[in-house]
């Protein structure tokens, strides 16, 4: 058996995976090979399926790829377009022409009137290569400024586990809580519920989520959870 | 130049705190030590103290200081004031500035800076108490804090410092071995990789006295890698499932 | 806080290539073999003015180091014992990517290894500089200044650092009243020296160890060793410079490899000293 860690294991940076030519990886950034020994980049999860190997690290930033969503912060204001916090490596940029139904007139318009520094947003990547900072479009279904609702932040690479397999962990969640929720890739969450208890309910399990990553039985621990948070609130869910 | 009297090995063959030649200092390593900072380490490795914290990779500006097909690594070794026996001034000292670089140079062959290109990687180092041996423990806690952030690495680094006191090679000098000794030996590898990332020698050693210190410092290293995977992996094992 | 270099000199792909691949078959673009030298040229007193001086030409790399001394208080911790700095600086035109400003941490490296080296091997024997013990001794100032950059700056600053304190003439310290000391300027002694030493850079290109490294192939060079090493065979020095790794076999072939080629530094020094009167 040329694979050396167990599914689930936690494993460090150096740490030898596997052997062999012919294993399998599937990672970004936290499984790297010399020669015939494959070993991790990071501190983080093994996944072992079969002859394929990858890593899901427990720390770290969000890395942006196209297509995925995310809640940026407004941070500075250009001439024709915002910077936009991501907590990426890099900041990402909205086009006022992506944002605006019209053509955008800097002599005659002001960027401020439609999003200014401290405005939150659900937007989608356009674009993004090694050469130049990542492009946002607030174009599209769901996309836009948040005016209410509580932000959460957690680490991004425990997002999937956040949303679950086929989305059975936040859904559980939405359910449990009667909130509505978005999940950004780049590891911030945007909660509305019905009452701000209601919505500290669902921060707090969001929370428990990231804290118990890499535990199982997790999603029954966090219903039994919330079930019992709503309670004590005098809430029913 | 050493006291009259002074031994630092006595009869037994011990030390002056009692321990054996081939004997590490108690240790202690706590990561993710600090609330703002992307990734941090706390190393204690007997009366050295250090404290590591690393940012990024994020922009700088201006970008002229940036590659464009790398991250580029800022490191700076410091020590406080109140580290050291006399208050050491607070403005970078020739020996901090050449510790900043030759931890900075053992660092860029450890993490994968290709992977972010026009950002910057920030280490940053204080030594609050000094006994010797603080670039090797800083080191090591910059290791913890870089993986802390989740930056990926080729291997954790472990680091010692190795000594010749009374004629003997000792493992782990404490200052005095440091200041009385015939010489002192820091070095930094990547433990599973067999790679040496910083290596000096300030003292004189024969080529044989050299072999040895190496297997020695080698022994020294795999024992501290452990503890640095074990400081990784407390942060998660700890968080025991609450009881349905 | 030390930053990832961005403003390297250019070296054309082409040319690396080319350096690389003949270092595989075990030759420089210069022609030598990987374990030789170029050209050295050592001239002691080069600096009437010095108490000490030489200049040291290696390749195209040119150092001067020059010796002054003064009369001062000694650290607390030696108080018989003269005091003696080594600086250097690499002068902004010896290169194109030379800044001016004060040393940076290369020169600032270069100084120190170079001092550790002299210090640890008691090259001076700084016991016998004292004056008036406990109040005045011998300060010694050795500046060593790069005025030419062409790769290997610290065998050559070595060259020069040693060659300095063999040659340097000091004024004998005269005892006045009241404690007051003078330098007798017409009256001059040899500095007390202990022990000879060099340092070897050995440089890591794939597997490949080679030895004074040319300006250019410091550019594809992964890292260097630099080992100082006594006149008897001992280690007295060592310092990892550069990004890469090495192995622990390579740090010993590297070590095994400076002891051999020191003995063709030592012969150039005592070549320049015994045309000296």
């Amino acid at each position: 058996m040329p694979i050396l860690v167990q599914h689930r294991q936690i494993v460090v940076p150096g740490q030898l995976l596997a052997e062999g030519r012919d294993v399998e990886v599937k990672s970004q950034h936290t499984v790297y090979r010399v020669g015939d020994k494959l070993y991790s980049a990071v501190i983080g999860l093994a996944e072992v399926q079969n002859n394929r190997i990858n890593v899901i690290a427990l720390e770290g930033f969000y890395f942006p790829k196209v297509d995925d969503i995310v809640i940026g912060i407004i941070i500075d204001l250009g001439l024709t377009s915002w910077t936009v916090d991501i907590r990426a490596p890099y900041t990402a940029i909205l086009h006022a022409n992506d944002a605006l139904n019209k053509p955008f007139n800097p002599l005659k318009d002001n960027l401020r009137r439609y999003f200014d520094v401290g405005d939150l947003l659900v937007a989608k990547i356009s674009v993004f290569d090694r050469t130049r900072n990542p492009i946002l479009t607030v174009r599209g279904k769901g996309l836009g400024k948040i005016t209410k609702g509580k932000i959460v932040e957690i680490v991004p690479s425990r997002v999937p586990r956040l949303i679950g397999k086929k989305g059975s962990m936040i859904n559980m969640i939405k359910e449990e809580t009667r909130c509505q929720i978005v999940v950004g890739l780049n590891g911030r969450v945007w909660v509305v519920g019905p009452s701000p208890l209601h919505e500290e309910v669902a921060i707090l399990a969001i929370k428990k989520v990231e804290r118990e990553t890499h535990t199982t039985g997790l999603t029954d621990r966090v219903r039994a959870f919330i079930r019992e948070e709503l309670k004590k609130r005098g809430l029913v869910s | 130049m050493k006291p009259e009297g002074l031994k630092l090995i006595n009869e037994e063959g011990l030390r002056v705190d009692g321990r054996k030649p081939d004997e590490l200092r108690p240790v202690v390593m706590e990561v993710g030590v600090l609330k703002n900072a992307d990734g941090s380490a706390y190393v204690q490795q007997g009366n050295t103290k250090v404290i590591a914290a690393v940012y990024g990779p994020r922009e700088i500006h201006p970008k002229h200081l940036t590659l464009p097909d790398r991250a580029i690594l800022r490191t700076r070794y410091h020590m406080v004031p109140y580290s050291t026996d006399e208050r050491k001034s607070p403005a970078p000292t020739r020996r901090e500035i050449e510790l900043s670089k030759v931890i900075r140079e053992a660092l860029e062959s450890v993490i994968f800076v290709e992977l972010y290109p026009r950002t910057t990687i920030d280490v940053f180092i204080e030594v609050i108490q000094a006994d010797a041996g603080t670039r090797t423990a800083g080191i090591m806690a910059a290791s913890l804090a870089l993986a802390d952030a989740g930056i990926p690495m080729r291997d954790l680094v472990a680091a010692v410092a190795v000594g010749k006191v009374d004629g003997q090679l000792v493992l782990d000098i404490n200052q005095l071995e440091d200041e009385y000794g015939e010489a002192d030996m820091p070095i930094a590898m990547m433990p599973s990789l067999g790679k040496i990332v910083l290596l000096q020698l300030n003292g004189v050693l024969t080529e044989e006295e050299f072999k040895q210190a190496l297997q020695l410092a080698k022994k020294g290293i795999m024992k501290l890698y452990e503890y640095e995977q074990q400081a990784l992996r407390k942060k998660y094992v700890e968080i025991k499932p609450e009881e349905v | 806080m030390s930053i990832t270099p961005t403003n390297l000199r250019i070296v054309s792909t082409l040319k690396k290539h080319s350096m690389a691949s003949l270092i595989e078959k075990g030759l420089r673009i210069d022609g030598r073999k990987l374990n030789e030298y170029r050209e050295i040229t050592i001239i002691p007193n080069y600096i009437a003015k010095a108490e000490g001086s030489a200049y040291v030409k290696v390749g195209g790399t040119v150092v001067i180091a020059g010796l002054k001394v003064g009369v001062g208080t000694p650290f607390p911790d030696t108080p018989n014992d003269g005091v003696i700095t080594v600086n250097a600086e690499f002068v902004p035109f010896a290169s194109p990517t030379f800044e001016p400003g004060p040393p940076d941490e290369n020169a600032i490296e270069l100084a120190r290894v170079i001092d550790r080296s002299i210090r640890e091997l008691r090259v001076v024997d700084l016991s016998k500089l004292a004056i008036i013990p406990g109040e005045k001794v011998y300060i010694l100032w050795l500046d060593i200044y790069v005025f030419d950059h062409d790769g290997n700056l610290l065998d050559a600053s070595m060259l020069a650092a040693m060659t300095t304190l063999l040659t340097a003439k000091i004024p004998k310290a005269v005892v006045k009243e009241e404690k007051n000391v003078e330098l007798n300027k017409e009256e001059k002694i040899p500095l007390p020296i202990n022990n000879k030493v060099v340092t070897v850079t050995v440089g890591k290109v794939n597997n490949k160890l080679i030895i004074d490294p040319t300006v250019d192939e410091e550019q594809i060079l992964e890292c260097k060793l630099a080992v100082s090493i006594s006149e008897d065979g001992r280690i007295a020095g060592m310092q990892k410079m550069g990004t890469g790794v090495f192995t622990e076999d390579e740090v010993l072939k590297a070590v095994k490899l400076a002891k051999e080629v020191s003995k063709t530094l030592f012969a150039k020094i005592n070549e320049a000293l015994s045309k000296v009167q």
